[in-house]
């Protein structure tokens, strides 16, 4: 009990001290350095923009680019959603999500969403060409140059062997989210290989990346435009040629996958609006080098996406003109 | 030896009137409990047929007001769930129990409350204290609940509080305390609410027996302070004998003896009562009544007088010293004589 | 392992016979294998659905359309919506985001630490305030404060609501057997079913944001503030509440005046619980778009940026071990404040208390007022060196220990896992199940067989028995790893202090950092396999089987341990023959535990290459017609949990019995 006149005194000098502390202080008061409150008189023609911000840096790449021109040159709020597809796709009929601006096929959620549900619609082509296929590490395209058709795989199932393919080759799927046919070819195909899930693109990326730098045999499911693709350029495997239809019955499927037009979808709400966000949204398009390049300022160079958009912006005025709404 | 008629070592006359009667009190635990009263059947059988315990079997007794009433048996033998039977802690399935005349049995919710509240307190074994609160503030315990306002049962606490002899510990905590003086809280919790009976169940076996022995002081000192009636449960034969008025012992939920001490250990019922009472000294305990004889025509009657309720070890000395029979008599009249002989021989003989 | 498969399965060597039978169980089920392997396995293809699993997704769908017109969302639900949404932003207005037209919340960096240094010096204690103090400038310095806040503002929404629903549901569960019996099998229900099922349905009742991020934790948190505050309830001595009855309290003057008090030290570890729980949610409730270091942590994911994610990943354990630290002083301080008497009058602690908010407003002023207090400086972040160094950890991690871990992977696999699994997939199911139901039997008691006998044929109903049997295999590999580590581990930190202290802050570490952040090194060591899902699960399982393990050698009597020595045990003879056999509930209460946080990363391990159950969930939360089938591998792991638990209850509750010499069989 006896510090407790000392605690006393100290708790005493201590709020003296602070009381001068709040006298002699010469920071900078809030409010008088503050940034001007976004949005001038335009905010209210474009109001908010909800993007949906799906989980992959291409995807990230196309919206931050949307989001910076929407913000500087048409004065929108633009407020930006971290979602998985399934659950941005829901967003359109909770009237939660405005715009999402890269999407690979999807067409049971097209089905529910645009022709059943009838809350979201298509806002064209984002210019992005998807590819999906099987890939191997460069330095395997070239220590077994044939590597690259399908009908050598079995030559080489053994090399791809692993502690969980159970004897036969592996074939690496990556991320739930893409619908593969990876069990049915590899069924239709005859190929010696067992599908193991990676689970994740993460998983993917690193086991391409180890395989490289340990020069381990792997060969699995990948994607352009992707920004790893920049850091190490994977090589595609040619499976028997995509035709028209050849992959209408998912389990007699034998050819490779078609080739993907990324697209922008918007929910009916936002369509109708009539705010030049919507505009913006449709007229945008650029190419996979484009794209590739925002994700490279953001992968590579670890810039924020707003810096990343900002520099591209600065250094392509044309195109960003061509998206703007006509006035 | 002859068995005297019964008369109470006590000056509580047999007319004075119940305060508590209980009449064929059964508790069964197990499924179907009330098919079970009245069975005779034994304990192992009993489990074996109906999967049911009987605590307390067809237990008929009566409580004088003021009086020390002691319950003792072996564990198991159901007296503490009897003792809980009285204030329903455990509610019997047969048999009536009248406080005062007021069917205990027959109460409702409020009324038993009323009753726990302000007819019967209870001491118990391990204390039941509340470690969140000071000595205090467990003794106000009981008041506060029942709503007494904040100033009357504080000062009502300092009263009892000194009279169990805590002064100057009111602020501590029940851990801070020994065995001894937590059991004094829980003493004064009990008196706190100023109650027509005392039941304590088992409240000193917890103690180590130097402790054990003050508090049994403390309790005899309390009774003759308050006059209280006391129903207390032990184990413990010489505690029984020390603070009883009446035994009751049973066994097995059973009543198989109720009388004073100097009863039991004098005429014990059966031969597990005497196997019971077999270590006791008789002398502490049976009185000249037990030992006296009618006098030889040839003895002189001149000797000193003791009331037949003198117990022996205390008419020891006159006895041992006088030159001719000690005369045994109560309010004028002879009842018989004790010389050496006689006390030689239950201080000797023990059994018998 | 030796002495835990001894102590789990005592029983059995203790009765020969039983012994027999089981080796007898497994011999046919060997036999059964050569013979049939690979018939009537179920096998079902990744993206192969059976009619359940449709009918589960158009379950799923008719709610989702439902939505608009059903009262039941319309009202009841969007009002829950609106409070919730309502309640985290004004903590975020309070601590996090720009409000009230300011461009900062209303309490700067130093207000938030002057109020919660406060808060730890009022309750806690000065240790525990210093640690708060110090925890949340490092959030400033690792450059994530804004983050922080975020996820501490969300964080104590969500459990202030936990508390406030679970503390009452307590209480009632701790005065009521019915509904004790009742509320159990929910509650394990709500810990086991993995977030990846609900969480997407949930953006569909309370929409994406706030709402929906604090009922997603609240899932997980409020079965420990339920169950905790139960058990303080449950476990007030009956001599006292037996006095208070028999003074004439009424249940509700005994609740308040016995109950609560004496429970209460409980209820405060509940809390600790309840909030370790919700953090816990902070990286899967910013898959919904949760605010905070959750988004940091998946941001950084994406691009494998092991720095980015390693430093969010350490302000949230900061912010587990100063909110663990503060509520255990907390705890202590009642304890302790009931046992020196108060330690301070009245009149002292109010001068003490006004003190300390005295402080508390001028920092709190000045942080609203001045820009220096609102704003972490930005030059003092040091995030961008903790991000190179855990990077350069990370690749040289990778790179130099590949060879060994990838060796031991495959021994491992080829050793243990692959038998193991071949044995449970390559069989007929019905072999499998009747050589599980004989064993439960066996090692347990009637009710576990019964229980399944009841599980496994949920199993073979939701069609994803080969699934099931592919992450059983792991699961159980993954706790006998977890339990050798236990008990290595815990003997040590049981019998040496210093031990404890040196490990204590790494095993809250691997409990409390989001696996995200160590999923790309370990991925890069083991590569995506099952074994790397195993390790991840380790690290997150193995920590509470240590404490526990240690707990329990701790806890045995020194006088025991003294009279071993007397007769001249060795150290080792004292740890197999007399700490370890006594600690045996200690480690019972470990492998259960260790099993269940085991089972809780079955869906991380799908996202590192485990397959099976845990990857139906995550491409159900994916892939909109694999929806119904995530459910049902959600329901299926549920089902393992719980066979699991039981099964491992009854073998203890027969082990108890044969150890304190009853009859078993009763």
């Amino acid at each position: 009990m006896t510090n407790s006149r000392s605690g006393k005194i100290r708790v005493l000098v201590l709020v003296a001290g602070m009381g001068l502390l709040l006298n002699a202080c010469a920071g900078a008061k809030v409010g008088e350095t503050a940034a001007p409150a976004a949005g001038g008189g335009s905010a209210k023609a474009c109001g908010t923009l909800n993007l949906a911000i799906n989980p992959w840096v291409g995807y990230e790449a196309n919206a931050a680019v949307i989001g910076y021109v929407a913000e500087k040159n048409l004065g929108c709020k633009v407020v930006k959603k971290d979602l998985k597809e399934e659950v941005a796709w829901q967003g359109f009929s909770t009237g939660e999500v405005d715009a999402v601006v890269e999407n690979w096929g999807h067409d049971d959620l097209k089905k529910k969403y645009i022709d059943d549900q009838k809350t979201a619609v298509s806002a064209g082509p984002t210019g992005n060409k998807g590819v999906i296929g099987w890939y191997v590490a460069p330095w395997m395209a070239e220590k077994y140059p044939d590597i690259t058709d399908w009908n050598n795989l079995n030559k080489y199932a053994s090399l791809f062997k692993t502690s969980e393919s159970g004897g036969k080759g592996q074939l690496l799927d990556g991320d739930p989210s893409f619908v593969t046919n990876d069990e049915a070819l590899v069924k239709n195909l005859k190929l010696d290989f067992k599908v193991v899930y990676a689970g994740s693109e993460t998983a993917l990326i690193t086991a391409f990346r180890q395989s490289q730098k340990q020069q381990t045999p792997l060969i699995g499911y990948f994607y352009e435009p992707q920004w790893f693709l920049s850091e190490l350029k994977l090589v595609k495997v040619n499976l028997p040629a995509y035709k028209d239809g050849c992959d209408a019955d998912a389990a007699k499927v034998a050819c490779d996958y078609p080739p993907y037009e990324l697209d922008k979808i918007v929910s009916k709400k936002f369509a109708d609006s009539g705010s030049p966000a919507y505009d913006l949204v449709k007229n945008f398009t650029w190419t996979n080098d484009d794209q590739n390049l925002v994700a490279k300022y953001i992968t590579e160079d670890k810039m924020t996406a707003e810096e990343a958009a900002a520099k591209w912006v600065a250094d392509n005025p044309d195109k960003v003109k061509a998206w703007l709404p006509k006035s | 030896m002859t068995v005297p008629s019964l008369t109470e070592r006590t000056p509580l006359g047999t007319e004075t009137p119940p305060i508590l009667e209980v009449k064929g009190l059964w508790k069964v635990f197990g499924p179907k409990a009330d098919r079970v009263v009245g069975t005779a059947l034994g304990r192992t059988e009993l489990k074996e047929q109906t999967g049911c315990v009987a605590a307390v079997r067809d237990v008929s007794f009566s409580v004088r007001r003021g009086e020390v009433f002691v319950v003792m048996g072996l564990s198991g033998s159901g007296k503490s769930t009897l003792v809980r039977c009285l204030t329903r802690l455990i509610e019997p399935t047969a048999g009536e129990i009248l406080l005062d005349g007021d069917d205990v049995r027959k109460a409702d919710e409020k009324r038993l409350r009323e009753l726990r509240r302000h007819r019967m307190a209870m001491v118990f074994q391990h204390f039941g204290l509340l470690p969140h609160r000071c000595v205090l503030d467990n003794v106000v315990f009981g008041l506060e609940i029942r709503g007494v306002p904040k100033q009357d049962r504080y000062v009502r606490a300092r009263e009892v509080v000194g009279l169990v002899g805590l002064t100057g510990f009111e602020s501590s905590y029940p851990d801070q305390l020994s065995g001894g003086m937590q059991q004094r809280v829980g003493l004064a919790r009990a008196l706190a609410a100023d109650p027509e009976v005392l039941l304590f169940d088992e409240p000193f076996s917890a103690l180590d027996p130097l402790i054990r022995r003050e508090m049994q002081n403390e309790v005899i000192r309390l009774h003759h302070e308050v006059g209280k009636t006391m129903i207390f449960i032990t184990h413990d034969l010489s505690e029984a004998l020390k603070l009883g008025d009446r035994i009751l012992i049973m066994r097995d939920g059973e009543l198989v003896q109720v009388g004073t001490p100097d009863e039991v250990v004098g005429a014990p019922a059966d031969d597990y009562v005497r196997d019971f009472v077999s270590d006791v000294p008789r002398s502490h305990v049976l009185t000249l009544r037990w030992i006296m004889r009618e006098a030889l025509p040839d003895e002189p009657l001149d000797g000193p007088e003791l009331g037949p309720d003198v117990v022996i070890r205390d008419a020891v000395h006159t006895v041992m010293s006088a030159d001719r029979p000690v005369r045994v008599t109560q309010d004028g009249a002879l009842l018989g004589v004790v010389t050496s002989a006689e006390i030689l021989e239950v201080i000797a003989g023990g059994q018998s | 392992m030796a002495p835990v498969v001894g102590a789990v399965t005592g029983v059995a060597t203790r009765l020969r016979v039983r012994g027999l039978l089981i080796l007898a169980v497994l011999a046919i089920w060997g036999l059964g294998w050569a013979l049939l392997n690979g018939r009537d396995t179920l096998a079902l293809g990744g993206a192969e659905l059976t009619p359940l699993h449709s009918s589960l997704s158009e379950g799923m769908d008719a709610v989702d359309d439902s939505r608009n017109s059903n009262p039941f969302f319309l009202y009841f639900i969007n009002y829950i919506r609106l409070f919730l949404d309502e309640a985290v932003t004004f903590v975020q207005a309070l601590i996090s985001q720009p409000s009230f037209g300011r461009p900062v919340p209303v309490l700067g960096w130093l207000g938030v630490t002057g109020l919660a240094t406060a808060i730890a010096l009022l309750y806690g204690n000065r240790k525990a305030a210093l640690l708060t103090a110090a925890g949340l400038v490092s959030f400033g310095l690792l450059g994530l404060w804004q983050e922080s806040m975020d996820t501490l503002a969300l964080t104590l929404t969500a459990v202030v609501l936990s508390l406030a629903v679970g503390i009452p549901l307590g209480v009632w569960a701790g005065m009521s057997d019915r509904f004790h019996r009742l509320v159990t099998p929910v509650l394990d229900f709500m810990q086991t079913m993995p977030t990846f099922v609900y969480l997407a349905p949930l953006t569909l009742f309370f929409l994406i944001g706030p709402a929906s991020a604090t009922v997603a934790t609240m899932i997980y948190a409020v079965p420990p503030a339920i169950r905790i505050t139960a058990h303080g309830i449950r476990q007030v001595s009956p001599d006292t509440l037996e006095a208070g009855a028999s003074l004439g309290a009424t249940t509700a003057q005994s609740l308040r005046h016995v109950r609560l008090p004496m429970a209460k030290q409980t209820i405060i570890v509940g809390v600790n619980q309840t909030i370790m729980a919700a953090l816990s949610m902070a990286t899967i409730a910013a898959l919904i778009d949760a605010p905070g270091l959750g988004k940091t942590v998946l941001k950084a994911l994406q691009t494998l940026d092991v720095g980015t994610a390693f430093n969010a990943g350490l302000a949230i354990v900061i912010m587990a071990v100063v909110l663990d630290r503060v509520t255990s002083a907390a705890s202590r301080r009642v304890e302790a404040e009931r046992r020196a008497g108060r330690l301070l009058t009245p009149g002292r602690r109010r001068l003490q208390v006004a003190g300390v908010l005295g402080v508390t407003a001028v920092l709190g002023y000045l942080s609203y007022t001045y820009v220096w207090a609102a704003e972490f400086p930005a030059q003092a972040n040091i995030g961008p060196v903790v991000r190179r160094a855990a990077d350069a950890a990370s690749v040289w991690v990778q790179d130099s220990l590949v060879g060994f871990t990838g060796a031991v992977k495959n021994l491992l696999t080829n050793g243990l896992l692959n038998p193991f699994e071949s044995l449970l997939t390559g069989s007929p199911w019905w072999l499998v199940f009747a050589v599980a139901v004989a064993v439960a039997l066996l090692v347990g008691n009637a009710r576990a067989a019964l229980a399944t006998a009841a599980g496994l044929a949920v199993l073979v109903l939701l069609g994803l028995w080969q699934d099931s049997m592919v992450t059983l295999a792991s699961t159980l590999v993954a706790t006998i790893l977890v339990m050798m580590l236990g008990v290595v581990v815990g003997v040590w930190m049981g019998r040496s202090d210093r031990a404890d202290t040196v490990l204590r802050p790494v095993l809250d570490a691997g409990q409390t950092m989001p696996a995200f952040v160590y999923l790309v090194p370990i991925l890069g060591l083991f590569g995506p396999t099952r074994f790397t899902a195993i390790i991840a699960a380790v690290v997150f399982a193995a920590p509470v089987a240590i404490k526990l393990v240690a707990e329990g050698i701790r806890r045995v009597s020194p006088t025991t341990v003294e009279a071993a020595t007397s007769v001249g045990a060795s150290t080792w003879q004292l740890i197999s023959k007399v700490q370890l056999p006594m600690a045996r509930s200690g480690m019972t209460l470990a492998a259960s535990q260790g099993l269940i946080y085991v089972l809780s990363m079955v869906v991380v391990g799908g996202l590192v290459g485990a397959g099976a159950l845990g990857y139906d969930v995550v491409a159900g939360f994916s892939q909109h017609q694999l929806r119904g089938k995530g459910l049902a591998a959600g329901l299926a792991i549920v089902v393992l949990g719980i066979v699991l638990d039981r099964v491992m209850r009854a073998a203890t509750e027969r082990a108890d019995a044969a150890a304190h010499g009853g009859q078993p069989h009763k």
